[in-house]
C-alpha cells in the first residue's frame, strides 16, 4: 500500500455503524419477480424518451427508453417480458410525486437480447480503444452514478476542455447500515478494478485514489489482492480512510485524500478531480467489456424488522415488497409512522426507508420500485430508529456547528429558514449545505434540521426561477409596448402622409386648370369682370352670374357628399383594425370606396368649371400701383354708368328686375367710394 | 481675534472648495430619470396584470414613486409589500383587498384548444405576448411565460380559456418547511427518549 498523506474535513460524527448484519452472508440473487416497474426518470437530467409501446415483447438488455437530450440515460429491460403498461405511477421520490413508469411482466425466460448473448457488443481491448467508443458505449448501456444522485456517468467522463489529474474512487460507504459497496468490493473487486482502468483511460488522470472506511478490512484486502493481480497499474492506490460520517460525502472524501477543497457552488473538475462510486465502475466495466447495460445492481436490506439482513443483487424496477418477502419482513416489529401528507394522522404504516438512515427518505408504500441508484433498503424497528415527530426549541447548544462537515453554520440557518429569510441563509451559503443529516444527528432538540434547509434551498430555487420569469416578463411587456407604439406612430404617419398626398395632388390639379384658363383668357382679358374678389363672386356683373351661384352651391353638396362618404369608409376601416382583423374583408367597403371615387370626381370636374367660370382671381396678395387703382376705379365708373343705363332702361319699361339692378348699383357705388378711398390712402401713404 | 479670522477664511474656503465639487458632481453624474422607479418595479412581480389599476407594473412603480399606496399588488401579495417597505422606509399594510386576494399557487392560462374559434382576442389582451396564434387560427398559451393574470381569460367570446396552477413536477418540487411542532404541546413518546441509534 502506498503511503497518502491523509488530511481530514471539519465536523462529522461518528453514528453507530450497524453494518455487520447484512455482510454475515454473499451476495444472493434475488428470484426474478412477476412484474417491474421502470421509471424513466431515475437520474439527474431529462426524463428518457420510451421507445417501446403497450404489447411489445422486450429481451433482456434491450433499449426501451433512450437519452433525451445531452444529460440524460438510456433505460433497458432488466429481463426479457411483456410491456402491459406505459403509464404513470408513484415514483421512489421524497416528493411522493407521479411519473411515467414502464410497467414489464417478466416470462420466466430472462433471455439475453442475442447481441449481447454472443458478446459482439463486448469491447475486449477496451484499454487500446478509442475513448469516444467508451464513452458511447457507457452511455449507450444507461450508466448513473450508482452512490445516490444518479448523474449520467457518460456526461460526467466526457468533461472537456479541463485536465484531470487526480481520479478518485469512492469505496467509503460511510452512512450506517449500508454496506452493497463493501460487499461488491469483497466479491468483484477485479470488476470494478478493470472499470477503475478504463475510467482512468478517459480522464487520463495521473494518479487514482480509490478510498476505503477502515471499518471494511476485507474489502480493502480484497481490493489491495485484485491490484497485485494487475500488476501494471502502479498509480492506482487503495487507500485506507479513517470512518467518519460524512467522509463518503464527495467533497470531504476529496478533502480527506488530497487536502483540496472544491470551490462553492464548483464541480470537483474545477480542481481537476473526477470522484466516482466503485459500484459505477464495475456498472462501467461490464457495459465496456461485455456490452451489458445496467440492468441491475447490489442492494442492502436491513433493519431489525428484517429476518435475514443482506444484499441482494436485485433488477432495476423490482418492486420493494419482493424484497422484503425474500429476506424476511416482520412487519409486527417494524416502525409504525404517521405519514407525511397522509389524509388521516391516524393512519400509519411500516416505515420502509430508501436509502440510508441519516440521507434516506421513508416511502410511502412497498410497492415502490428499485432505481438505479437504490443503494439500502432499511426497515428499522421502534426501538432501533425511533420517530422524533416532536422538535424542542433551540437551546442554542452549537453541537450542530461543531459536526458540520461543510463548515456552515446551521444554527444561524436554521433561524434564517424558520423566519423565511431566503437572502441571509444564501449569504451564509446554504447552498454549500450536502444534507448530510449529520447536524439533525446532534441536535438535542431533535429539530428536524435538514428539512428546514431542503426547503430553504427549494425556496430560493423557487425565488431565483420567479425573478428570471419576472425579468423575462418584464421584457416581454416592454417589448409589446413598444411595438404598440411603433404600430401606432406608422398609422399616424402613413395616415398624416396621404392626407398630404391628396393636398397636393388637389393643389397640383387646381394649379394646372387655373394656368389652362389663363392661358385661354389671356386674349381677352383686361376686358370684363377684373374685380371679382375671391370671397363673392356672385352678384357681380359676371357674365354667368347665376350659373356660377348654382355651379359653387353643386360644390358644396358634392364635397359634404364626398365627407361623408370618406368619413363612412374611416369609421369602417377603424371598427375593422379595433377588432384586430386588419386585412379581413369589410362588408359594403368597396361600395363605400366607389362612392368615394365617384363623388370625389364629380367635385374635381366641379371645380375645374368653376374656375372657369369664376376666371383667374387676382392674387390676394398681389404689388398694387397706383395705376392699377385708377384702373379699377376707371373700370367701376364705367360699368356704374352702364348700370345706371340700365337702371334707367329699366325705370321706362317697368321691368322686374329693377330692385335688383338698384342694389347692384347702390353696390357698385359703394365699391367706387372704396376704390377712391383706397387711391386717397395710397397717395397717402405714398406721400 | 486673529485666530478667529483664520478659522473663519479657512471655513469659508473650505465651503467654497467642497461647494465647487458638489456643483461639478450634480452636473458631471447627474442621473437620468428617476432610480427609484427602477428599483421599485425590479420588486414587482411583472406580471402586469394591472389589478392594482394601473396598465402594468411599471406605470405602478412610477405611481408608487409618486406617492401611491403599496399595498395594491395582489400577485405579488405580502413578500412584495414588505419589500418595498423596506426600500421605501415606509411601514409595511396588509394588502388592499379592492384590489383582489393573494393567489396561493402560482397560476397558468390554458386554452381549450379545440373550442377556440381563433378570435384573436385574447392574442391582444394578453399583455406580454405569451399567446400564439392567428386570426382564424387556433391559439395557444406559452406555458413558460405566462405569468397568470387573467387577462386573457375575460375578452374570450367562447370561454375557452382556464386558469390552472402550476403543475409540480419533480425538477421544480421541493421540500415543505417542517410543522412547527413545539415538545410540550404533546406527551413525547417514551421511545422517543430513548436513544435507539446512538
Amino acid at each position: 500500500m502506498q503511503t497518502i498523506t491523509l488530511h481530514s474535513f471539519d465536523g462529522g460524527i461518528h453514528p453507530q455503524e450497524n453494518k455487520h448484519q447484512s455482510t454475515q452472508t454473499a451476495i444472493a440473487q434475488l428470484p426474478l419477480p412477476t412484474q417491474l416497474i421502470i421509471p424513466i426518470s431515475q437520474h439527474i437530467g431529462a426524463p428518457a424518451d420510451v421507445t417501446v409501446s403497450v404489447g411489445d415483447s422486450v429481451l433482456k438488455g434491450q433499449q426501451i427508453a433512450k437519452p433525451k437530450g445531452f444529460i440524460s440515460a438510456a433505460i433497458h429491460a432488466p429481463t426479457s417480458g411483456k410491456v402491459v403498461a406505459i403509464e404513470k405511477r408513484e415514483l421512489p421520490h421524497s416528493s411522493g410525486l407521479e411519473g411515467i413508469c414502464i410497467i414489464l411482466d417478466t416470462d420466466g425466460k430472462d433471455q439475453w437480447l442475442e447481441e449481447i448473448n454472443n458478446g459482439s457488443l463486448a469491447i475486449n481491448e477496451y484499454l487500446e480503444a478509442d475513448n469516444e467508443l467508451l464513452i458511447n458505449r457507457i452511455r449507450d448501456c444507461g450508466i448513473t452514478g450508482m452512490g445516490g444522485a444518479g448523474f449520467p456517468t457518460a456526461v460526467k467522463m466526457a468533461v472537456q476542455n479541463r485536465t484531470i489529474d487526480t481520479l478518485i474512487i469512492n469505496g467509503a460507504e460511510c452512512e450506517p447500515y449500508i454496506t452493497s459497496d463493501d460487499m461488491l468490493m469483497r466479491e468483484r473487486a477485479l470488476e470494478t478494478l478493470r472499470g477503475v482502468q478504463i475510467l482512468l483511460k478517459l480522464t487520463s488522470a495521473k494518479s487514482c485514489l480509490i478510498g476505503i472506511e477502515d471499518n471494511k478490512p476485507e474489502a480493502i484486502q480484497a481490493m489491495e489482492d485484485a491490484l497485485h493481480k494487475i500488476h501494471r497499474e502502479h498509480h492506482i492506490a487503495v487507500v485506507k480512510i479513517p470512518t467518519k460520517y460524512p467522509s463518503g460525502g464527495e467533497k470531504q472524501l476529496i478533502k480527506i485524500l488530497t487536502g483540496k477543497e472544491v470551490p462553492s457552488a464548483g464541480i470537483p473538475a474545477d480542481i481537476g478531480i473526477v470522484c466516482q462510486n466503485v459500484g459505477t465502475c464495475e456498472a462501467v466495466y461490464h457495459a465496456v467489456a461485455e456490452g451489458k447495460p445496467l440492468i441491475s445492481r447490489i442492494t442492502t436490506i436491513t433493519g431489525e424488522s428484517i429476518e435475514q439482513p443482506q444484499n441482494v443483487e436485485v433488477l432495476i424496477g423490482t418492486p420493494v415488497k419482493d424484497l422484503l418477502g425474500y429476506a424476511g419482513f416482520k412487519q409486527e416489529k417494524s416502525l409504525f409512522q404517521k405519514l407525511l401528507g397522509s389524509k388521516s394522522k391516524t393512519e400509519s404504516k411500516p416505515r420502509i426507508i430508501m436509502g440510508g438512515p441519516m440521507m434516506g427518505f421513508t416511502l410511502s408504500s412497498d410497492e415502490l420500485p428499485i432505481l438505479k441508484s437504490s443503494n439500502c433498503i432499511l426497515a428499522p424497528s421502534q426501538k432501533e430508529l425511533p420517530a422524533n415527530d416532536l422538535a424542542s426549541a433551540c437551546i442554542r447548544c452549537g453541537l450542530c456547528t461543531e459536526a458540520c462537515p461543510a463548515e456552515l453554520l446551521p444554527q444561524q440557518l436554521y433561524w434564517f429558514s424558520k423566519a423565511g429569510e431566503l437572502d441571509k441563509a444564501e449569504q451564509h451559503n446554504i447552498a454549500d449545505c450536502i444534507e448530510c443529516g449529520a447536524c439533525s444527528y446532534v441536535c438535542p432538540s431533535q429539530i428536524p434540521l435538514v428539512q428546514y434547509y431542503r426547503h430553504t434551498k427549494g425556496a430560493i430555487k423557487d425565488e431565483r426561477a420567479a425573478q428570471q420569469k419576472s425579468d423575462r416578463s418584464k421584457i416581454r411587456f416592454e417589448a409589446r409596448q413598444a411595438r404598440l407604439d411603433r404600430e401606432a406612430a406608422e398609422k399616424e404617419a402613413k395616415r398624416q402622409a396621404r392626407a398630404a398626398a391628396a393636398e397636393k395632388a388637389q393643389a397640383a390639379k387646381k394649379a394646372a386648370a387655373a394656368e389652362a384658363l389663363s392661358k385661354q383668357t389671356t386674349e381677352s382679358a383686361e376686358g370684363v369682370d377684373e374685380n371679382t374678389s375671391t370671397d363673392a363672386p356672385a352678384e357681380t356683373k359676371n357674365p354667368e352670374p347665376v350659373d356660377l351661384e348654382k355651379l359653387q352651391k353643386q360644390l358644396d353638396a358634392a364635397q359634404a357628399g364626398l365627407k361623408k362618404s370618406m368619413d363612412k369608409v374611416a369609421e369602417l376601416k377603424a371598427s375593422a383594425s379595433e377588432d384586430g382583423v386588419e386585412n379581413a374583408p369589410i362588408e359594403n367597403l368597396d361600395v363605400f370606396e366607389k362612392a368615394v371615387a365617384t363623388r370625389r370626381d364629380k367635385v374635381k370636374l366641379l371645380a375645374l368649371q368653376i374656375a372657369e367660370a369664376k376666371k383667374l382671381a387676382p392674387p390676394v396678395k398681389k404689388e398694387v400701383s397706383r395705376e392699377d387703382i385708377e384702373k379699377k376705379l376707371r373700370a367701376q365708373q364705367d360699368r356704374l354708368a352702364k348700370t345706371k343705363e340700365r337702371v334707367d332702361l329699366a325705370k321706362e319699361q317697368g321691368l322686374d328686375s329693377l330692385p335688383a339692378l338698384q342694389k347692384g348699383l347702390d353696390k357698385q357705388m359703394q365699391k367706387l367710394k372704396e376704390l377712391e378711398e383706397e387711391l386717397a390712402q395710397f397717395d397717402k401713404a405714398g406721400a | 481675534m486673529s485666530s478667529i479670522l483664520i478659522a473663519i477664511t479657512l471655513l469659508a474656503t473650505l465651503a467654497i472648495i467642497f461647494g465647487a465639487i458638489l456643483g461639478f458632481a450634480a452636473v458631471r453624474f447627474k442621473v437620468e430619470g428617476n432610480p427609484i422607479v427602477d428599483q421599485i418595479d425590479d420588486l414587482l412581480p411583472q406580471t402586469q396584470c394591472g389589478q392594482c389599476s394601473y396598465p402594468g407594473c411599471k406605470p405602478y412603480a412610477e405611481a408608487i414613486a409618486a406617492g401611491e399606496s403599496i399595498n395594491k399588488c395582489p400577485p405579488g401579495g405580502e413578500s412584495t409589500i414588505i419589500a418595498l417597505a423596506d426600500l421605501l422606509g415606509v411601514e409595511p399594510e396588509p394588502l388592499d383587498a379592492e384590489h383582489g386576494a393573494e393567489k396561493d399557487v402560482p397560476m397558468v392560462a390554458i386554452i381549450r384548444e379545440d373550442e377556440c374559434i381563433g378570435c384573436t382576442k385574447c392574442i391582444q389582451a394578453c399583455p406580454i405576448d405569451a399567446i400564439m396564434g392567428a386570426a382564424k387560427q387556433m391559439h395557444t398559451v406559452i406555458a413558460d411565460e405566462c405569468t397568470g393574470c387573467d387577462l386573457c381569460v375575460e375578452p374570450c367570446p367562447v370561454d375557452c380559456i382556464d386558469m390552472v396552477p402550476v403543475e409540480t413536477t419533480l425538477q421544480n418540487w421541493h421540500w415543505d418547511k417542517p410543522e412547527n411542532l413545539i415538545a410540550t404541546s404533546e406527551q413525547p413518546h417514551e421511545e422517543n427518549l430513548e436513544q435507539g441509534v446512538h
